[in-house]
């Protein structure tokens, strides 16, 4: 199964979508293949009902969280010092929006093929959290939407039920973030270490916390 | 009463015994337990009412799907925090007297998930509890060794006098807290009135020492 061929065999088929090749340098070589959120679903139902490929079994959903990254480098800048030109060294921060991703392992049951990795990235992680639901193309794919929507905050249009799953309705963190800070409950930690033992003694010399 | 004298009697054909004896021995001899279980601990205490292990030998085969007909809850298993509230409002709705035995890691500490974010770290943070079995999970023999205890706790109970149990003592309550669900966690996080974090102290080199309560300065804390 060529992911070249795949590739090339959807753009033909689905006009106007972007697709881009993510190469897995590993050993284990899986590469996969982001779609954009326009076109995710036109792009899903190609798969499964293509003669060629029918993936008709998706096996597995997962997010990812790609949190922003504040690159600061060196810059020359020439600039007037004392009325004389000279160079000097600047700092400059520049932020990258993070995003979240969610993969979909697809297999085909019928060709006895796969897996082929989909992934599909938000435009940031705070606003632009939407992303199109592939649970109309694979109803397999509803509880872990609902997973991802609930502990990553990705939100699926389309989705024929989407609350959380595993947290309650009135909670309002997404714990698989990096970001995410759970609660200050570290009273009691009898073997406490590294960073359960920073957050107990943090707790314990703040005399109790909450 | 005698005991030569009682002895005596018993030979006779005469049984002697206190209203409190035969009122410990009759609750002693059957425990109803609830009938749930949260996780895998829950399979072992399946197995511990079955025929292998057999609990109905000490009394406590009626498993009760209502808890306005059981007096013992085993938790057994891990609390979810989602799970925590409803946990808690079965056992309030349990009649008096009622006891709680904590099974297993999870229930009384979060166990391996102790750090996870939906984790209960005990469930004695709202429920008092009378015994806990360590374990992952406890064999079915610590779940009997733990019943049995209770058994012998219930058979020493007095029915009068500052010693006597909870449900005789119409000050203590017999319906706690049920905790909500927050925005971040669960509120109140724990019942204060039930549950006090032990007193330990984490040095800065990471080891750890328990202060006795006369020592610490916890006292002044205690709400």
């Amino acid at each position: 199964m060529n992911l070249e061929a795949i590739k090339s065999e959807i753009e033909a088929a689905v006009p106007g979508c972007r697709l881009e090749l993510v190469v897995n340098p590993s050993p284990s070589g899986q590469h996969s293949l982001r779609i954009d959120a326009a076109h995710a679903v036109a792009v899903a139902l190609y798969l499964r009902d293509a003669p060629g490929l029918r993936f008709d079994f998706c096996s597995n959903v997962t997010g990812i969280d790609w949190p922003g990254k504040q690159t600061t480098e060196k810059v020359k800048v020439s600039k007037l010092v004392d009325g004389i030109e000279q160079e000097v060294e600047e700092l400059r921060t520049t932020a990258a929006p993070g995003s979240l991703e969610v993969v979909y392992h697809l297999y085909s049951i019928e060709k006895k093929h796969g897996p082929l990795v989909l992934r599909m990235s938000t435009g940031d992680r705070d606003a632009n959290v939407h992303l199109p639901s592939l649970t109309p193309v694979w109803r397999s794919a509803e509880l872990q939407e609902r997973e991802i929507f609930d502990l990553f905050g990705v939100v699926f249009d389309g989705h024929p039920d989407l609350r959380r799953l595993l947290m309650w309705d009135e909670f309002q963190d997404h714990p698989m973030r990096r970001d995410y800070v759970d609660p200050d409950d570290y009273e009691y930690e009898p073997t406490a270490h590294d960073g359960v033992l920073r957050r107990a003694s943090q707790h314990l010399s703040e005399g109790g916390g909450r | 009463m005698d005991e030569k004298l009682k002895n005596e009697l018993s030979k006779q054909g005469i049984i002697t015994t206190t209203l409190q004896g035969l009122y410990n021995w009759g609750r002693t001899s059957s425990l109803w337990p609830l009938n749930f279980g949260l996780a895998c601990c829950a399979i072992e205490m399946i197995a511990t009412t079955m025929a292998r292990y057999d609990m109905a030998r000490f009394g406590a085969e009626v498993f009760r799907p209502s808890p306005r007909q059981a007096d013992l809850m085993i938790v057994a298993g891990t609390v979810t925090k989602k799970m925590a509230p409803q946990v808690v409002r079965l056992y309030n709705q349990m009649p008096e007297p009622k006891y709680v035995i904590c099974m297993g890691a999870c229930a009384i500490s979060g166990g391996p998930f102790k750090q996870g974010y939906n984790v209960l770290k005990g469930i004695d943070r709202y429920i008092p509890v009378d015994l806990y079995i360590p374990g992952c999970p406890p064999r079915p023999e610590a779940l009997l060794d733990a019943f049995m205890e209770l058994q012998k706790r219930i058979d020493q109970q007095q029915l009068t006098g500052a010693n006597r149990p909870r449900h005789l003592n119409a000050d203590e309550p017999s319906e706690f807290t049920v905790p909500r669900f927050g925005a971040h966690d669960l509120e109140p996080a724990n019942n204060p009135n039930v549950w006090k974090a032990p007193l330990v102290q984490i040095s800065q080199t990471g080891t750890l020492q328990t202060v006795s309560p006369q020592a610490g300065t916890d006292e002044s804390r205690s709400d």
